[in-house]
């Protein structure tokens, strides 16, 4: 096993773009993204990168850099949180639909009003439905690792589609882990140079992003949809190929003690390590709760979520937003479709917790899992409110 | 087999190539001179050129799924950010080519957009990508309103234009401001190459577009592009309408080049506004004292361009 290293997690992931050769860096400033773009102009600038640092004047601006880059068939990256995401949002959408292979890591953070620059999920989830791959990262080293899954993943010609690999806003972005690298050498074998099926270039004219008439749109979107649908196995062999490297495997849905357990906890993030340590503290008096972490949220691992919570009689889905007036979070949303179909399903209660930077501790969890017993509001409660 | 063309014994088919990079079959309307410009833009540019091209009507027109008039490499990705899209081509065609997966080849990166698209939602991945000195000519098509959407006015709207909202009503009499001049806020950026054209003077067009392609760095060129259409004219005066507006002054034809300015055409007497304003219905409302103003403005604008040639002459103080 190679050497461990404590470093930033936002300096862990601009090592990894670096080492996966990016040739287009587009970003603009905010919080709490901003160590991973420093970092990385630091590399360009001191020649240990060899890439076009933009920085553009918005974050719409870095979308659409690039987009134009991809399209010219270079590897690009750019880096946001919060505001930043919703500003470039109408580019995100023309991006995968014009199957266009990049990487963005969103460090994530809550939207206005009011300010808050601490974490929340409510960035990526206005573009929920945006056409990305979106994988959620626990740990600094699952951030690490998935710079170069993600480039692999996106460019995989099965796929082509761009990939966002969402970390929480300071919880995980302003941490010093223990990082353990890859080698350059099995970062090139994993992440051989982009090939695009078509670029932008005089000796093959192509034409990018047509007008498409009612006839032929619906078409269009079917063969969308198709595509995202038909990623997972790739996807799955992207982890498979860069665990045989690394020796750390990944999966749609991590599992922990969910065999037996009639209780079961589902997150996506960093909440995750803080509810298995509550999860502990339960088992040190005798009560089985599992947890479950949503790693990949789309496309949604139906199967293998239904799987991961086979035999439990309640669900507790942790929810980092809020829809407004709907069924609760986007996380339960999507919990309770999955289940709904099944012929003996569990009650599924949701929490909205860790809003605008608001701490989880363990101990919430515990709280948590008494409070779904004692069967609250139907839909969702907001865990955590001061009185 | 000669063409029709290669027949007639005329000498623009002898100086400019004949081969089309924006094709025929697009689904302009009548007498457009946007498509006019854009097929010269085009061909001044030739083979080795990619467009990034902004919503708008030469984004409908050229590109129906599954059809497309382009010869050339070209993308749409939005109305807003073409400039953005351009620099990041342009940023993507260097890096790869410096890093040796494509074949070192001068290749030349357009953005292109109406006057809506640029001088509006445009204007501040335009200023960015000025700022930042991509290698790129980024051409504004100006038929001085949204005709694509309707004809709704924009902020290059001519002052007493009537649009669809900026309509002349019994209290309001058309576009209540003047056109915002975009030339000068893309020369204010320092780039090497500035210029306006229209597709009347043809070969001066191609020749602008020829000298920005050369030129390293960032070239903007404000192609002034008639639209019977939306200024409420029969299709076969637009080349007229583009000749009128030179000779008045209303758009008048020049070049800043690395900070000095030329007249591309010499005119010793202005023609009354009225010439060009009178054969326009979207101008049919303009009372006397509205046409007087706008010939003061027209007269006051062209006198602070020639101070500029004068000032930045090769022979002046400076």
């Amino acid at each position: 096993m190679a050497k461990r290293i404590g470093m930033e997690v936002s300096i862990a992931a601009a090592e990894a773009v670096k080492q996966a050769n990016a040739d287009i860096i587009a970003a603009y400033p905010i919080t709490p993204q901003t160590h991973i773009v420093e970092h990385l102009s630091e590399l360009v600038n001191n020649g240990e990168l060899d890439a076009e640092f933009i920085p553009v004047e918005s974050e719409h601006s870095a979308m659409s850099v690039c987009t134009g880059a991809a399209a010219a068939g270079a590897r690009s990256f750019t880096c946001t949180s919060s505001q930043g995401l919703i500003l470039m949002s109408e580019i995100v959408y023309a991006a995968s639909s014009l199957r266009l292979p990049m990487l963005m890591i969103l460090a994530n953070r809550s939207l206005n009003s009011p300010l808050s620059i601490w974490n929340d999920h409510s960035d990526v989830m206005a573009i929920r439905d945006c056409g990305w791959i979106q994988i959620f990262a626990d740990n600094g080293q699952e951030v690490y690792d998935h710079v170069f899954v993600g480039y692999r993943v996106a460019e995989d010609r099965n796929i082509l589609l761009p990939f966002i690999l969402n970390l929480d806003g300071f919880i995980l972005t302003h941490v010093i882990e223990p990082i353990e690298m890859v080698d350059q050498e099995v970062a090139d074998r994993y992440l051989p140079p982009y090939q695009p099926l078509y670029r932008l270039h005089p000796d093959h004219p192509v034409t990018m992003g047509c007008f498409g008439p009612p006839i032929l749109f619906t078409e269009a979107k079917k063969a969308q949809d198709e595509a995202m649908n038909q990623t997972m196995p790739h996807i799955i062999k992207a982890w498979q190929e860069f665990g045989d490297l690394t020796g750390r495997y990944y999966n749609p849905v991590e599992v922990n003690g969910t065999e037996g357990a009639k209780t079961i906890i589902v997150t996506q993030g960093a909440l995750g390590e803080t509810a298995s340590v509550g999860i502990d503290q339960m088992r040190a008096v005798n009560e089985t709760v599992g947890l479950v972490k949503i790693r990949l949220w789309r496309p949604f691992p139906f199967e293998e979520f239904r799987k991961a919570v086979k035999g439990a009689e309640l669900v507790v889905v942790m929810d980092r937003a809020i829809s407004y007036g709907g069924p609760g979070g986007p996380l339960a949303s999507e919990i309770r479709a999955a289940l709904y179909q099944e012929e003996s399903r569990p009650r599924v209660v949701n929490f909205i917790i860790g809003l605008g930077g608001r701490d989880v501790s363990p101990g919430d969890f515990v709280h948590m899992v008494e409070r779904a017993k004692a069967r609250p509001g139907e839909w969702y409660e907001i865990h955590g409110v001061r009185e | 087999m000669d063409t029709y063309l290669d027949r007639l014994n005329v000498y623009a088919s002898r100086l400019v190539s004949q081969k089309e990079y924006f094709v025929p079959g697009h689904r302009a309307c009548q007498g457009c001179a946007e498509a006019l410009a854009l097929r010269l833009v085009a061909k001044a540019l030739g083979r080795n050129n990619v467009i990034a091209c902004a919503t708008g009507c030469m984004e409908i027109v050229s590109s129906p799924l599954p059809l497309t008039s382009w010869d050339v490499p070209w993308i749409h990705v939005a109305f807003d950010n073409t400039a953005a899209v351009a620099s990041g081509i342009e940023a993507g065609l260097k890096v790869l080519m410096r890093k040796g997966r494509i074949p070192t080849q001068r290749i030349n990166v357009m953005g292109m957009a109406g006057d809506g698209g640029t001088s509006d939602i445009g204007l501040q991945a335009l200023s960015g990508a000025l700022e930042r000195g991509h290698n790129m000519i980024y051409v504004c098509f100006d038929n001085e309103a949204y005709m694509n959407t309707g004809i709704q006015r924009s902020s290059s709207t001519p002052f007493g234009a009537s649009t669809t909202t900026s309509p002349a009503g019994t209290k309001v009499h058309g576009q209540t401001t003047w056109k915002k001049n975009m030339p000068e806020i893309a020369a204010a950026h320092n780039i090497p190459y500035v210029a306006t054209a229209c597709a009347s003077y043809p070969f001066d067009l191609m020749e602008k577009v020829k000298k920005a392609a050369d030129i390293e760095g960032p070239a903007y060129i404000h192609i002034l592009s008639v639209c019977p259409t939306g200024w409420r004219i029969p299709p076969q005066s637009a080349i007229h309408a583009g000749r009128l507006a030179v000779e008045t002054g209303f758009f008048p034809l020049y070049e800043v080049e690395r900070g000095r300015y030329r007249l591309s055409v010499d005119l010793t007497k202005l023609r009354p506004v009225e010439d060009y304003l009178k054969m326009q219905g979207r101008f049919r409302h303009l009372t006397d004292e509205m046409i007087a103003e706008i010939q003061e403005r027209v007269q006051k604008e062209y006198r602070k361009l020639e101070k500029k040639v004068e000032m930045t002459s090769p022979g002046s103080a400076d």
